[in-house]
């Protein structure tokens, strides 16, 4: 599977190197939408020349390279073992060429291993597909915005957070407010709600790669989605936290049924640079 | 761009003079050499308190960046690639040691740091520069050479202290030495928006 191997290698340089369409576009609007002279106004300039020089340099938007995430669907004829390996064989590889910084931490020796591969990292999630191609979605999430990520379980007698979409709604406000500026916004803050942590992270980490145009099916789910939006960008925290209109690009929420007795909500986090692709072969 | 003549220019290391000219909301473009150090070299200096004759930089009015940057090598000599600042949170339990300790005139991160770091900020007289998250690519634009390196084999290239040549790296003033505080600002708006949102 050496092709296989090539073409992890250069999507995970694509990914490092350049911001996706939608994203780009939307700090445009951003950038237009702050005043002149303002700080935020020069921290969204800087985000879209600094995107313009990774482009044309091929160099790394940003120093932390991040955790590479795989989402894999794999067809039926192809086994999920050779993926893994080519897409081991893929981050070493770019992590030479691209080049990526190393972040895999042996957390019993303090170690890192070099190459950014290790007991689980990369990340990879499996599933089995019906259909003929081999679909790979990589998000390469930086530390920052990991770090950010807020879990809760409702009721909140802090928030006075009901089981109920407001409570939910209060939550996501919460969290954004709770991190401010350190998380590089405008964010894409992904929401998971479920019955189990496990399922509510899930959800939450894979709302990150939905497109910023692209709302969630359900019309109610959809319409916290814009009104959290609004709501976030009128905390006015801003890009970089300086202060200003923009705080967040999207808001992305992903639901499950719950168990009657549990109500987790995850918040996740992705910073102004939300470095994601797909490859399909 | 702003407005060039809005932006002052600087020169490190950093008089205590000018550090306490400066104030939040001001742009910089800031020259002469500055020092990388992120969680490692912080917990490092204040824990084995070295002397500054055993290292090789003079942190006597010196820049610090809170960056973990991304290097390549190539016989023996060594390349910026990209170098954006770093959540500078993590460094706020030792920020207060290292400026008093060490007379740091300024310190460039992201995300602004605690009024414990402010309150050290006003009594040695020492700025937080706030540089622009994730614009690695640009930052390192600005990187003209690297100087040097401490603590490599130690820390790894993400952690170690580098000395970095900069031209015009661009900054804004958030915390400056009368304890005033953008983040702290900006907190405060945010908090009675929220309360205004979830209506505790």
């Amino acid at each position: 599977m050496l092709r296989l191997r090539d073409g992890i290698k250069e999507i995970i340089r694509k990914t490092a190197v350049s911001l996706p369409r939608d994203i780009e576009e939307a700090l445009k609007a951003a950038y237009e939408s702050e005043p002149e002279n303002s700080p935020s106004r020069e921290a969204l300039s800087q985000m879209l020349e600094n995107a313009r020089i990774a482009k044309g340099t091929l160099k790394p938007l940003c120093q932390d390279t991040g955790t590479p995430i795989f989402y894999v669907r794999v067809p039926r004829e192809l086994s999920f073992a050779v993926v893994e390996q080519s897409i081991i064989e893929g981050v070493r590889l770019a992590t030479e060429s691209v080049p990526l910084r190393p972040n895999a931490v042996d957390v019993l020796t303090e170690k890192n291993t070099g190459d950014n591969t290790g007991l689980f990292f990369p990340e990879i999630y499996f599933e089995q597909s019906e259909q003929d191609t081999l679909i790979i979605d990589l998000s390469l999430k930086g530390a920052g915005s990991e770090n950010a990520g807020t879990f809760y379980k409702l009721p909140d007698e802090r928030l006075k957070a009901g089981r109920d979409l407001d409570g939910v709604r209060k939550c996501v406000l919460d969290a954004v407010y709770s991190i401010q500026g350190r998380a590089c916004p405008p964010y894409t803050v992904g929401v998971g709600i479920a019955g189990t942590r496990l399922a509510a992270s899930k959800l939450s980490r894979n709302s990150l790669m939905r497109k910023l145009g692209e709302w969630a099916a359900d019309p109610m789910v959809m319409e916290l989605e814009k009104r959290l939006l609004s709501e976030i960008n009128s905390l006015g925290i801003g890009a970089m936290g300086l202060g200003g209109n923009c705080t967040a690009l999207g808001v992305k929420i992903n639901h499950a049924h719950r168990h009657t007795g549990s109500y987790f909500v995850d918040v996740s986090i992705a910073c102004w640079a939300n470095r994601r692709s797909r490859l399909v072969w | 761009m702003k407005d060039k003549a809005a932006i002052k220019i600087i020169e490190t290391p950093l008089s205590e003079e000018t550090a306490r000219e400066l104030r939040v909301g001001q742009s910089v473009l800031i020259n002469g050499t500055i020092f990388t150090a992120r969680d490692k070299v912080h917990g490092y200096l204040m824990s084995q308190k070295p002397r500054p004759e055993e290292m090789p930089f003079n942190l006597d009015g010196a820049i610090i960046y809170h960056c973990g940057p991304v290097i390549s090598e190539e016989n023996g000599s060594f390349t910026v690639i990209a170098a954006g600042p770093t959540t500078s949170q993590r460094m706020q339990m030792y920020e207060p040691f290292v400026i008093s300790h060490y007379g740091v005139r300024g310190i460039i991160g992201k995300g602004g740091m605690s009024m414990e770091v402010a309150e050290a900020m006003r009594e040695s007289g020492c700025v937080y520069l706030h540089a622009i998250g994730g614009a690695g690519a640009l930052l390192a634009e600005k990187i003209k050479k690297v100087e040097g390196v401490w603590m490599l084999e130690e820390f790894g290239r993400a952690e170690a202290m580098w000395a970095l040549r900069v031209e015009e790296f661009p900054a804004f003033v958030t915390i400056d030495s009368t304890g005033a505080s953008i983040h702290a600002e900006v907190e405060r708006t945010s908090k009675q928006r929220l309360s205004g949102l979830i209506q505790r």
